[in-house]
């Protein structure tokens, strides 16, 4: 077997394509999971220990790829936030309040490590519970979630440092409330600022995604953190109406749809609770014709593709030069093509599986939407698994700025493509929306870049780069996102209380 | 030449798509992420292996090692059969008459740098005899390197006639363009070089001769893989991919390999379009080979060393 | 708000003394107007209400403002916002300096009609040199909260990370009833100093230094329609006030429990920040900070990779 003769004639370049169904292929690469332990059922952790629920109800948590039942979970009901916030209160008079700063950040400290020793194991868990890829559950949210707890575990007892010529104090008890997208990682985005900053924490995870948040009780427990410091309880939107409505609630932390975070806002309404909302998004992905293309076009891929599109901050709209509009959708096309969807269990998967059945139906009506308005829809043509719930990674062209594909959040691995001739009109149309989470812009012109990212009205702007994370960068929304910020700094603020310094 | 009519519209090479270093370093990162194993990794690593250009480029180099360099290319490891041989061996000019004969009949090509190895620093009509003088000895293959100092001074002109005037001096020989990543200093210029050495009439972009450090790394060679695929999209070309020096282990082999199909896809994954410059490569492609036979981790012992 | 009463009988004038001799000339009355966009118009609704001080002396007949007023001045607010969230800082800096030289220049003025409203002349004295004072003392905030606030992130990638405020947007503020000159004044400067535009509603029962205090902004270089002055009765306006989609936050500084309920209700149909200074003393030291300016700031925070060639450390 030596050199293969091949005729290199050239061809018309307009016909030419890449072939990327190649004859060498990877072999199936499962993670093992072996790492991971999983019970059969889970109570309620409350005051540091298992507690079953008063309503004696459970409810089953499947694996999305292969839609098996992976394990129950209590359903907590009002009584048991009623425990929950009891021994939250009593924590934070008795002990966590009272405690030296440096020994709380001792704690957390303690939790953050705990997280990279069982990294292995937490990650094979989120993916089988959520059916995000393990690649990503392994690269970015274990280890973004353990970094989390290592930030914040420093700042408890610097916060005088924090905020000049004023004495921060905690507010509380807090209620939280997270999503099923990125579910340990907001789980550590909500209870790391809270505990830092001396309150304590009622948190409730997503009813699809429980189990990290539960191995992170266990976890905590482990930690030996003071019983009632932290309590989780597993439920579905009554359990988080029944936290929000609490009158033992002094703040509310929530991460989800703008829908439920409109809901919160008004059921919170004549009473002195404070509130974060993390809410949903629709950003702007703007490519000039300067840029970068190739990484942009990558980034244009991780800014939308990255677990499933199920990101607030996803970069859903791309808004390209129309000068290099042909050549950036080829690319995109082309690079589709060489996502793997399939197994998130499998170390080489791209794309997982859709979050829920719910979540899928809610994608298919987009994507039935998005041909009638009458944009050109791309899929990629990988194979999707039989069982389980998957979507491709899909590209719609032709776009219009008042398509509900341009407008609205769809969750999903769902890109709209629009074009645009100046920077004026571009900004204009980025900030058509009455979201403003994130956005991106790509340009090689300095000048450029700070011009777009002072005028995008987003909370986030990624420049030349998309969906980069880091415990120290706060991370918000400006308009119907939300208010508030988390990480870094600023995601201090939402759990103190600040008072002028005597 | 044949690619003549395509080369009519020869772009502003200053204005050569500008790259993101920070980018195409997490995109080469995220080559490395594809787990390989099994059957996979088998038939990955033959391709590799078959992928070689086993390369000996010194000084000291004799008649006697480039025989057994060739032996050891036509037979890389006996005891196992079904063992592809290397592509081609890479010698010095003086070497190839010697190469040509020991390598007789296997299909086994012969590769000669040329014009100045590795500097580069000589006149034009010494390049032009350097070459001729290889394909006359019987090269099937010419390494040339390009001018990086004319380059860095912004004499792109200077820079696509030499490489023009190599690939006619080449002859049936095909042309790779060794452009010294490690000696252009951004990305921006890889990209820059890869389109005037295509352009010019390149067959194969080569990073490296070797003897620079940094030689091929991943990032440098995704910049040149992205710059055959535009430059094939626009002129329907297809230009081979050749990194050079800092590749010795298999599974960073594979994941260039990764890299060529998630990039280029099907057509270049064979060793007509992208090659492997190594000396050291082959041996640890064979122990892992050896070892998915066996099923036992491997020692050098084993392995003849040329 | 109990002061109020609607009459259509002639007006007193200030204290200046009464015109009750022929041969004393005849005073000029001045019309109250509302301030918008940098005009002064009559509320569009032609409604006046006429507030009453202690000795029952009925003060003026002002403009008793319409949800259509509200909307016109949040339009205004909106045109505005570009220009001066664009300004330099500094500019906007010298803006506010400015409106302090003018407010103090028309001290008398001030001082006079803060009597006519009840307040003695010590009290009067004191509130408008105050005031003067906060517009000054934010004045110097314009082009240095955002040091204060901002931050450079120090990530672990290889990115430069940074963290700056920005104004919100249009802001609609129900102002202090009582303190009418220095609550109007402390709630007004953090926001524009801020760089967000505004509509704010008087003291129902204490308007006229507010629209005193437009004639002030309209001497002073501030672009029409940053702020916006409205007179008339919050509990007519206050719902409007909170309800506007292109309205991103709303400051509410009286201890209303229903109107409080009613406005963070509301203001979950865009989720507007919703701010209630309902316990601030405006006279004291601690009712000035650059935490007022921060209420009505976004974060946004920039990500740009750092290219690394050389191999040296990416973040700061």
């Amino acid at each position: 077997m030596a050199v293969t003769k091949k005729k290199a004639a050239p061809k018309k370049s307009n016909t030419v394509k890449l072939k990327f169904d190649t004859s060498w292929n990877y072999a199936p690469a499962p993670e093992s999971k072996s790492a991971a332990t999983i019970h059969k059922q889970y109570d309620l952790f409350i005051n540091g220990e298992w507690q079953k629920p008063s309503g004696k109800k459970y409810f089953d948590t499947i694996n999305p790829a292969t839609e098996e039942k992976l394990s129950e979970v209590a359903m907590a009901n009002e009584a048991d936030t009623n425990k929950a916030v009891t021994a939250a209160r009593n924590a934070y008079e008795k002990v966590w309040k009272k405690m030296p700063a440096k020994e709380r950040g001792k704690y957390i400290f303690r939790i953050a490590r705990m997280i990279q020793e069982k990294a292995r194991e937490l990650a094979v868990i989120e993916t089988l519970d959520g059916g995000k890829p393990i690649r990503e559950s392994r690269d970015f949210d274990v280890p973004t979630a353990a970094n989390h707890f290592f930030y914040y575990a420093g700042w408890a007892d610097k916060l005088e440092y924090a905020f000049p010529n004023r004495q921060a104090s905690p507010l509380g008890v807090a209620g939280q409330i997270i999503p099923w997208n990125f579910p340990l990682l907001m789980a550590a985005w909500k209870i790391a600022p809270a505990l830092a900053t001396g309150n304590t924490v009622v948190l409730k995870p997503a009813e699809t995604t429980p189990l990290t948040a539960l191995k992170l009780a266990e976890i905590i427990q482990e930690a030996d953190l003071p019983p009632g410091v932290v309590n989780i309880l597993t439920g579905a939107g009554e359990t988080g109406a029944s936290i929000v409505n609490h009158p033992g609630i002094d703040k509310i932390a929530f991460t989800g749809s703008t829908e439920v975070g409109k809901l919160i806002q008004r059921a919170i309404a004549g009473t002195n609770k404070k509130a974060t909302l993390e809410l949903g998004g629709k950003a702007a992905n703007i490519i000039f014709e300067d840029a970068p293309i190739d990484q942009a076009v990558e980034g244009v891929i991780n800014g939308i593709f990255f677990n499933q599109g199920h990101v607030c901050c996803a970069g859903s709209r791309l808004y390209v030069q129309e000068s290099i509009a042909k050549q950036v959708i080829r690319k995109l096309k082309d690079r589709i093509e060489t996502l793997i969807v399939g197994d998130p269990i499998d170390k080489n998967t791209d794309i997982g599986a859709i979050n829920s059945k719910q979540q899928l139906d809610t994608i298919h009506k987009y994507l039935n939407i998005g041909k009638k308005e009458g944009a050109e829809m791309y899929e990629s043509s990988c194979p999707l698994p039989r069982k389980g719930y998957f979507c491709r990674p899909t590209i719609f062209t032709n776009v219009a700025q008042s398509s509900r594909i341009a407008q609205e959040e769809i969750f999903g691995p769902v890109l709209a493509v629009l074009t645009f001739r100046t920077d004026d009109e571009v900004i204009e149309k980025a900030n058509n929306s009455p979201y403003g989470l994130s956005a991106g812009v790509w340009t090689d012109k300095g000048s450029k870049i700070f011009n777009m990212t002072k005028r995008m009205r987003a909370g986030v702007v990624w420049a030349n780069t998309f969906n980069k994370f880091d415990p120290s960068s706060p991370f918000g929304g400006y308009k119907e996102s939300g208010f508030g910020r988390e990480g870094g700094l600023h995601g201090l603020m939402p759990y103190i209380n600040l008072t002028h310094q005597s | 030449m044949a690619t003549a009519k395509s080369l009519l519209t020869v772009p502003d090479f200053a204005l050569s798509p500008r790259i993101d270093q920070v980018g195409v370093e997490e995109r080469a990162a995220r080559f490395t992420t594809r787990s390989i194993k099994k059957e996979s990794k088998l038939n990955g690593l033959k391709l590799v292996l078959n992928m070689i250009d086993l390369t000996t480029l010194e000084g000291k180099d004799t008649d006697g090692k480039v025989k057994q360099l060739c032996y050891k290319a036509i037979h890389p490891h006996d005891a196992v059969p079904g063992i592809p041989t290397v592509a081609a061996v890479c010698v010095y000019p003086s070497m190839v008459k010697v190469a040509k004969k020991a390598l007789g009949d296997s299909g086994i090509r012969v590769a000669s740098v040329a014009t100045a190895f590795p500097s580069g620093q000589a006149p034009r009509d010494v390049k032009i005899r350097d070459t001729r003088y290889a394909v006359n000895e019987g090269a099937d293959e010419i390494d040339m390197v390009i001018s990086r100092g004319k380059f860095h001074a912004g004499e792109y002109n200077f820079v696509f006639d030499e490489i023009a005037a190599i690939k006619e001096a080449s002859g049936e020989a095909r042309l790779k363009v060794i452009l010294e990543t490690g000696e252009l200093g951004s990305f921006d210029k890889v990209r820059r070089a890869s389109e005037i050495a295509m352009y010019a009439g390149a067959d194969f972009i080569k990073t490296s001769t070797g003897k620079i450090q940094p030689a091929a790394t991943m990032p440098v060679t995704l910049v040149m893989l992205e710059a055959i695929r535009d430059f094939y999209y626009k002129t329907g070309r297809m230009v081979g991919m050749k990194p050079a020096g800092g590749i010795s282990k298999s599974k960073l082999a594979l994941h260039y390999l990764v890299m060529v199909k998630e990039v280029l896809g099907e057509d270049w994954l064979n060793n007509e379009w992208f090659r492997f410059g190594a000396s050291s490569l082959a041996n640890d492609v064979l122990m892992q080979i050896v070892k998915e036979h066996t099923g036992l981790y491997q020692s050098g012992n084993y392995f003849s060393v040329d | 708000m109990s002061k109020t009463s609607v009459h259509t009988t002639s007006l007193h004038t200030n204290g200046n003394g009464t015109g009750t001799t022929e041969t004393k000339r005849l005073e000029v009355l001045k019309t109250y107007k509302i301030y918008i966009g940098g005009q002064f118009p009559r509320t569009e609704s032609g409604r006046y209400y006429i507030p009453v001080n202690n000795e029952g002396k009925k003060l003026a007949n002002v403009c008793l403002s319409s949800r259509k007023d509200f909307r016109n001045a949040v339009v205004a607010a909106r045109a505005a916002f570009g220009g001066w969230s664009g300004r330099a800082a500094f500019n906007r800096s010298q803006i506010l300096y400015r409106m302090a030289e003018m407010l103090e220049g028309r001290r008398m003025q001030f001082i006079d009609e803060l009597m006519q409203q009840d307040a003695s002349r010590a009290a009067a004295e004191k509130e408008v040199d105050l005031a003067v004072d906060r517009l000054i003392y934010y004045a110097g905030w314009c082009d240095k909260y955002q040091q204060l606030f901002s931050s450079v992130n120090p990530v672990a990638s290889s990115h430069f990370n940074f963290s700056v405020p920005e104004p919100t947007g249009v802001v609609s503020i129900i102002a202090p009833q009582q303190d009418s000159l220095l609550g109007l004044i402390s709630v007004i400067s953090p926001v524009i100093a801020g760089g967000n535009t505004c509509v704010v509603l008087a003291s129902e029962s204490k308007p006229l230094c507010a629209v005193t205090f437009a004639e002030v902004l309209n001497s002073s270089d501030l672009p029409g329609g940053v702020v916006n002055i409205l007179t008339g009765k919050p509990s007519e306006l206050a719902s409007w006030f909170v309800d506007h989609m292109d309205v991103n936050a709303t400051i509410y500084c009286e201890k209303d429990t229903d109107i409080q309920r009613m406005m963070r209700e509301k203001s979950a149909l865009n989720l507007k920040r919703v701010f209630f200074y309902d316990q601030t003393d405006w006279t004291a030291a601690e009712s000035q900070s650059p935490y007022f300016i921060f209420d009505t700031q976004e974060i946004k925070t920039t990500w740009h990779p750092v290219e690394n060639i050389a191999g040296a450390g990416g973040g700061y």
